[in-house]
C-alpha cells in the first residue's frame, strides 16, 4: 500500500534494540585477520637488500647498515600508507604487519620509529622483540 | 506568489564552492537564478588536483597499484583492477581463473558498499534521514565482510599484478554467503519503501529529468545513463575478468529522474547478490597469483571497468622500463558531470543538491588536469614552460606585496638547524 511513514514500524522496533554503535574506546572491535596496521622489523632476521624500500610506494621505510651484518629500520609513521608491500617484498621475513592502529601523536617526531638491534638506539624497544 | 505577468524577474548569479558548508568536496558552482528558479548551472572543477597521474609516471608499476587505489575511497578496488589487468594486458599475462573469481567477488561487494552509502545519502540530500542510518547501519555488514577477506575496510590492498594476495577459504564463503542473505533481505525491505513511501516518491518523481536522448549525446554512464534506459553496462557490453561466464542482466529504468536513478541502483545491488552467489559458487581451484616481470613490454593499453558509477577508464603506455611513461585514468564523474546542467534547467533551487548526489559523484577521483591560462598569449590554451609559470607566480604574489624570497631565505636558515 503507498503511504506516508512505511519506516515508522521499524524505527519504534528499533527503539527496543541495543544500539548499532559500539562505544569506542571503552570497547574495542577485534581487528581482522589480515588487518595492515603499524610495521615493526626484526633485526635479526635483516640482510640488508634494501627490496623493502625499493618497492615502497610512498618512501616511508629505511634501511641503514649499523655495523657488520646489522642493520636498523627507520620507518615514518607519517608518511607510511599501511599497504604492506614491504612485507610482502621482504625474502626474509624482516617486517612484519601488526593490528596496531591508533597511532596518532602529538608530536609529529615521535611518529619516526627506530627499529634497531641496539636497544638504546630503538625508539620503539618495548615492541622490538 | 508568483510574479505578475510582465513583471520579469531580475536573473541572480549565485556562486556555490569552492569552499561552501553543503559542500563534500571543494568544487565550484554558478547557478543562474530567477527567483527560486535554475536558469544556467556551470561547473567548475579543478580544487582536488592531486598530480596522481604524474606520480604514477615516477614510480614502479608494483607502487602505483597502492597509489591508483588511492584515487577513489570508495571504490579502490575499481582504479586497481583497472590499472592491473592493463599492466597484465601489456606483459601478456594468464591470470588464473581463482585470481579473477575473487576480483569480482571483492569489486561487487564494493558495489553494494557505494550503492547503499549513495542510498543514505540521496535520503539525507531530500531529509529523510531515517533512510540515511539504517541503510548505513546495514552497510556495516558488508564492510565487516570486507575486512575479513582482505584485511581493510577501503582500500583493500588485494589486487597485485598478475592475481590477488589473499585467497578465499571455507568460512569466508560462508560468511560471503551469510552477508548477503541478510544484505539482500534488507534490500528487499528498501525496494518496498522506495516503492511505497508516498513522501519519497513525491519528492524524487520528475527531479533532475534527463531524457534518453540526452543522456545519449552528453554521454552519462553507469546508473545515471542506465535510469535514462540506456542499457549500457561495460560488464555486458566489453566483459573483463569473468564476468561473461557468470551471465549478467542489465538494470534499466525509464523514468529519466532521480526516483529512476534511486531504483536502478537498488534492483542493481539485487542483480549483485546474484552475481556474487554464482562467483562464490564457481570458484575454480587453483593458483591465486602468476609471478609478473618488474619491466613491462613496450605498448599502449586502455583498460574499462564499470565502477559503481559508470565506465571507469585507464589508459596506459609502457616504454619497456619498470616505471610506466604515461597514465591517463578518467573516473566516472567526469562522463556525467555534464548531464548535470541539463537535469537542473528550470529546476527549483532546492532541488540542486539532490540533483547533483543523484549522480554519485567523486569530484576528487575527477580532478585529473589543470590548464594554466597565459594571460599575455592571444592562444588562450598555449603551453607554457615550468619555468615561466614559476617567474609569474613570483611576480605575481610580489605585485600583491608578498615576498617569497625573504620566505624562502627563512625556510633556509630553519633546515640548516
Ligand atoms: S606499509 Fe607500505 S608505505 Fe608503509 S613502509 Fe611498508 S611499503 Fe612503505
Ligand atoms: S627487504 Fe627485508 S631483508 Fe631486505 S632490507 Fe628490507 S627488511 Fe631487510
Amino acid at each position: 500500500m503507498i503511504r506516508p511513514g512505511k519506516m515508522i514500524k521499524q524505527v519504534l522496533q528499533s527503539l527496543f534494540m541495543k544500539p548499532a554503535t559500539l562505544l569506542y574506546p571503552f570497547k574495542k572491535s577485534p581487528m581482522p585477520e589480515h588487518f595492515r596496521g603499524e610495521i615493526i622489523f626484526h633485526p635479526e632476521l635483516c640482510i640488508g637488500c634494501q627490496m623493502c624500500v625499493r618497492d615502497c610506494p610512498s618512501r616511508a621505510i629505511k634501511i641503514k647498515k649499523t655495523e657488520d651484518n646489522k642493520f636498523e629500520a627507520e620507518i615514518d609513521l607519517g608518511k607510511c600508507i599501511y599497504c604492506a608491500q614491504c612485507v610482502m617484498s621482504c625474502p626474509k621475513k624482516a617486517l612484519e604487519s601488526t593490528k596496531e592502529f591508533e597511532l596518532a601523536v602529538l608530536d609529529k617526531s615521535k611518529l619516526k620509529i627506530i627499529f634497531s638491534a641496539d636497544p638504546k638506539k630503538s625508539s620503539d624497544s618495548q615492541k622490538t622483540p | 506568489m508568483p510574479p505578475e505577468k510582465g513583471l520579469k524577474m531580475r536573473k541572480v548569479v549565485i556562486p556555490i564552492g569552492p569552499q561552501h558548508p553543503a559542500l563534500k568536496e571543494p568544487e565550484s558552482f554558478n547557478v543562474t537564478l530567477s527567483g527560486e528558479r535554475i536558469m544556467a548551472f556551470s561547473a567548475r572543477l579543478g580544487y582536488n588536483h592531486r598530480g596522481i597521474e604524474k606520480a604514477c609516471e615516477e614510480r614502479t608499476y608494483v607502487q602505483d597499484v597502492y597509489l591508483v587505489e588511492r584515487i577513489c575511497g570508495i571504490c579502490s578496488h575499481t582504479h586497481s583492477t583497472s590499472f592491473t589487468q592493463a599492466v597484465e594486458e601489456l606483459a601478456a599475462l594468464d591470470v588464473p581463473k581463482r585470481a579473477l573469481y575473487i576480483r569480482v567477488i571483492i569489486g561487487e561487494l564494493e558495489r553494494i558498499h557505494s550503492h547503499l552509502l549513495w542510498l543514505g545519502i540521496a535520503g539525507h540530500e531530500v531529509g529523510f534521514d531515517t533512510l540515511l542510518m539504517y541503510s548505513w547501519r546495514d552497510r556495516e555488514v558488508v564492510m565487516d565482510i570486507l575486512a575479513e577477506l582482505t584485511g581493510n575496510r577501503v582500500n583493500y590492498g588485494i589486487n597485485v599484478i598478475g592475481g590477488v594476495k589473499r585467497d578465499l577459504e571455507g568460512h569466508h564463503i560462508k560468511d560471503i554467503s551469510k552477508a548477503v542473505d541478510t544484505l539482500e533481505e534488507r534490500t528487499k525491505y528498501y525496494i518496498d519503501i522506495a516503492t511505497k513511501e508516498t513522501t519519497l516518491i513525491q519528492r524524487l518523481s520528475g527531479v533532475g529529468k534527463l531524457p534518453h536522448e540526452d543522456a545519449l549525446s552528453l554521454g552519462a554512464t553507469g546508473p545515471t545513463a542506465r535510469a535514462s534506459n540506456v542499457a549500457r553496462d561495460i560488464r555486458q557490453d566489453d566483459p573483463y575478468a569473468v564476468y561473461s561466464e557468470l551471465g549478467f542482466r542489465i538494470v534499466t529504468d525509464n523514468h529519466n529522474d532521480v526516483y529512476g536513478r534511486t531504483l536502478v541502483r537498488l534492483g542493481e545491488l539485487m542483480e549483485t547478490y546474484r552475481l556474487i552467489r554464482a562467483a562464490v559458487n564457481n570458484l575454480p581451484e587453483g593458483p591465486i597469483a602468476v609471478k609478473a616481470p618488474r619491466k613491462i613490454p613496450e605498448g599502449e593499453v586502455f583498460s574499462r571497468y564499470e565502477a559503481p558509477r559508470g565506465e571507469n577508464v585507464h589508459y596506459i603506455k609502457s616504454n619497456g622500463t619498470d616505471k610506466p611513461e604515461r597514465v591517463k585514468v578518467r573516473a566516472p564523474t567526469l562522463a556525467n558531470v555534464q548531464t548535470v546542467a541539463r537535469m537542473l534547467e528550470d529546476e527549483q533551487l532546492a532541488d540542486l543538491p539532490i540533483v547533483i548526489a543523484a549522480i554519485d559523484p567523486c569530484f576528487s577521483c575527477t580532478d585529473r588536469m589543470i590548464t594554466v591560462k597565459d594571460p599575455d598569449d592571444s592562444n588562450p590554451r598555449g603551453i607554457i614552460k615550468w619555468d615561466d609559470i614559476r617567474s609569474y607566480s613570483i611576480g605575481l604574489y610580489r605585485s600583491r606585496g608578498v615576498d617569497f624570497s625573504l620566505l624562502n631565505k627563512k625556510l633556509a636558515e630553519k633546515l640548516k638547524c
